[in-house]
């Protein structure tokens, strides 16, 4: 089992650093300048050298990649021996419009995307299993269509059209909750979590369905399995049958696309719930900086959510062992 | 309980076998039409006694023992008939009740065990687990009867094989498990649906050995199914023969084996190899396949593969459905085939010469 996780952590690395090279190269090779930009309007060819050579911009490019790799594990210092900005390890490089290291900036808008995934994953993952078990199990009749129906109906419409009437009718009209926004939750625990109520509740409607449709059509084939006949043969009560045998067989399908879902929700994909409600998270981070050709901070964005989501395929993977006893002992 | 009126069946005669299956039917309803799995089957059984359901795929055998264990029960299957178990009829009886028979009173030991015991618990939880649903006792208690039970099946070491997961098993083994997961809470009648069909022939005379040691042990009424006659004549005291969900011979394993009275079983008794036979000899297996259950062919659903309609004046078996028949010199015997008895003994002594 260490070996197991010690390879799959060594594998998660490699294509970590096959996912920073593509990325560095695709947006180092673009052919917009960065340092026309940082220079501004009043640019002299002698300044825009300069600028280039503090920003390590006139070295090759595979150079320029080592040097971001090296920085990722020991730092790196920018600028000339007079005017120096540390970077410190990890280091993704330094924004070139703030001229704040990127790290920093992601970390501060880190919290802001876990809450918004945990908490919504939570109630989707159960609301999703928990209807997808009841339409398999009442497959045909009206709980399943319902169910079905609604998550779908849920599906259909888009983050910020349901963001956009929730904030209308429980904000504006009821006044049943506060304008939603993002308040650490060590500051203040009440805030946090009305300010993520409507955002929470915009995730799930989103992703209710898949989970309802994957629990239901997984727990389907399981229903039909000779194990399940063998436990209904023992004498066993249908709530042991359902939960017991089937869910615990069906669940691993479920498990594969949560962990990739919640490792993409993590590193900020919710962008669209993010600028519906104001919350300045990864994922308005990474819109921001495409718009300003902000390339460090492109890099940073997507690194940071590769490495949510290859993490969580590991975790995933650590958990089908505790699901599946044949995938332990092999 | 002591106020209740004592079940009558519908002829009035209350059941004096400790089981008796009465004009048994299992439908289910599809797109396509009525499947009638199981039409119209009868048989009884004994305490102590084993009755063999043969017959191909498709022929009703597996459908009547999950009816007998109520296991169509909330689902589209529609059951008639009557199911006698102990002087309490099983057909009418609600879910729960039945529930609580199930794996108690009745348990049923199932084909490929690989498939049948659930991949991600232990085998001995399993064990236990259907101990425990029928007992009120710990789960160490429970965990011992399962040690316990493993150990009289005869798997070696059996606290460390408790908790081994059914992959880790061999297929012998596993067949074993299964067994002793279904005798767990001492039932009065086990249906072993083709105990053996998964298994290589050195395992599967052990498997048949221990079935009937166990039911010597226990005193159990056996139903068990297969395809098998070499099997059924091991073990059976009865046997069933079924084609399309009917019943086409019943009687002692004597009666049928040596006096089979209709064509399919002795299509079925040809079509299997003899360790005595001769190797020159080419195995003589029915023609066609089993015919639909939707719309099985008229008069003798078997007419189409049969050798010998021909032999029947006036389109009989295409016309005539034939009836259960009482064989002459028999108690038990029946038969449902038009031929009449001097065309059998002719056709009989001819497959008795092609057998040996």
């Amino acid at each position: 089992m260490f070996r197991y996780l010690i390879r799959r952590l060594l594998a998660a690395a490699v294509i970590l650093v096959v996912i920073s090279m593509v990325t560095f190269f695709i947006f180092f090779a673009l052919p917009n300048d960065p340092a026309l930009l940082a220079c501004g309007k009043t640019c002299s060819p002698n300044r825009l050298l300069e600028i280039r050579h503090s920003l390590g911009l006139d070295k090759s490019l595979a150079m320029q990649y080592w040097e971001f790799f090296k920085g990722l594990f020991i730092g790196r210092n920018y600028g000339d021996q007079s005017v120096s900005i540390h970077c410190s390890a990890p280091c993704l490089g330094m924004s070139f419009q703030t001229d704040t290291p990127v790290m920093t900036t992601l970390l501060g808008a880190f919290p802001a995307d876990l809450s918004l995934a945990l908490g919504s994953a939570v109630i989707f993952l159960i609301l999703g299993v928990g209807l997808g078990v009841i339409a398999a199990i009442r497959k045909g009749r009206f709980a399943d269509k319902f169910a079905v129906g609604a998550a779908l109906f849920g599906v259909s419409l888009q983050s910020y059209f349901v963001g956009l009437i929730l904030m209308w009718a429980l904000v504006d009209k009821w006044n049943l909750l506060p304008s939603p926004n993002y308040t650490s939750l060590t500051d203040d625990p009440g805030q946090w979590f009305t300010g993520l109520i409507l955002p929470w509740v915009t995730l799930v409607v989103l992703y209710l369905a898949l989970y309802t449709r994957l629990t239901r059509s997984s727990m389907l084939e399981v229903m039909g399995e000779d194990y399940i006949r063998t436990a209904r043969a023992k004498g066993l009560s249908s709530r042991t049958v359902i939960f017991k045998h089937g869910l615990r067989a069906a669940i691993t399908p479920i498990v594969t696309i949560f962990g990739m879902d919640f490792g993409a929700l993590i590193g900020g994909s919710a962008v669209i719930t993010e600028s519906v409600f104001g919350i300045n998270g990864i994922g308005k981070l990474a819109v921001d900086s495409v718009t300003n050709s902000d390339e460090p901070v492109i890099l940073g964005t997507t690194l940071f959510a590769a490495a949510f989501i290859v993490l969580a395929n590991v975790v995933v993977d650590l958990v089908y062992g505790l699901i599946d006893p044949r995938v332990r002992l092999s | 309980m002591a106020l209740e009126i004592s079940p009558q069946s519908a002829d009035g005669s209350t059941p004096s076998s400790f089981l008796d299956v009465r004009d048994l039917r299992v439908h289910f309803p599809t797109e396509d039409g009525l499947v009638k799995s199981v039409d119209g089957v009868s048989f009884t059984l004994e305490k102590g006694k084993t009755l063999g359901i043969v017959g191909e795929s498709g022929s009703g055998k597996s459908v009547t023992s999950l009816a007998l264990l109520g296991l169509h029960k909330n689902s589209r299957a529609r059951v008639s008939g009557e199911v006698w178990l102990d002087g309490q009829e099983l057909v009418n009886l609600s879910e729960g009740e039945m529930r609580s028979l199930r794996g108690s009173k009745v348990s049923m030991i199932f084909q490929d065990p690989l498939s049948a015991l659930h991949p991600f618990y232990s085998v001995g939880s399993q064990i236990a687990e259907a101990y425990l649903v029928h007992h009120k006792v710990s789960k160490k208690e429970a965990r011992e009867r399962s040690v316990e039970m493993l150990k009289r099946v005869g798997i070696p070491q059996p606290e460390r094989r408790y908790r081994d997961y059914p992959h880790q098993f061999s297929g012998g083994m596993r067949q074993r498990a299964m067994i002793a997961m279904s005798l767990v809470c001492d039932p009065e009648l086990l249906i072993a649906d083709e105990p053996t069909t998964a298994l290589d022939v050195t395992v599967q005379a052990q498997i048949l050995d221990l079935i009937r040691d166990l039911q010597e042990e226990f005193g159990s009424a056996v139903i068990i199914i297969t395809h098998d006659l070499g099997v059924v004549a091991e073990i059976s005291d009865d046997i069933l023969v079924m084609y399309g969900g009917r019943r086409v011979e019943y009687g002692t394993v004597q009666d049928v084996l040596e006096h089979q009275e209709h064509p399919y079983t002795w299509g079925l008794m040809q079509s299997m190899p003899h360790l005595s036979g001769d190797v020159t000899q080419r195995l003589n297996p029915i023609k066609g396949s089993p015919p639909s259950l939707i719309n099985l062919p008229g008069g003798c659903a078997f007419n189409p593969r049969c050798e010998f309609r021909d032999r029947v004046p006036g389109d009989r078996c295409l016309t005539e459905r034939p009836e259960l028949l009482p064989v002459l010199g028999s108690d038990k015997h029946i038969a449902a085939c038009h031929l009449d008895a001097d065309g059998k003994a002719e056709i009989r002594g001819t497959a008795d010469k092609a057998v040996k």
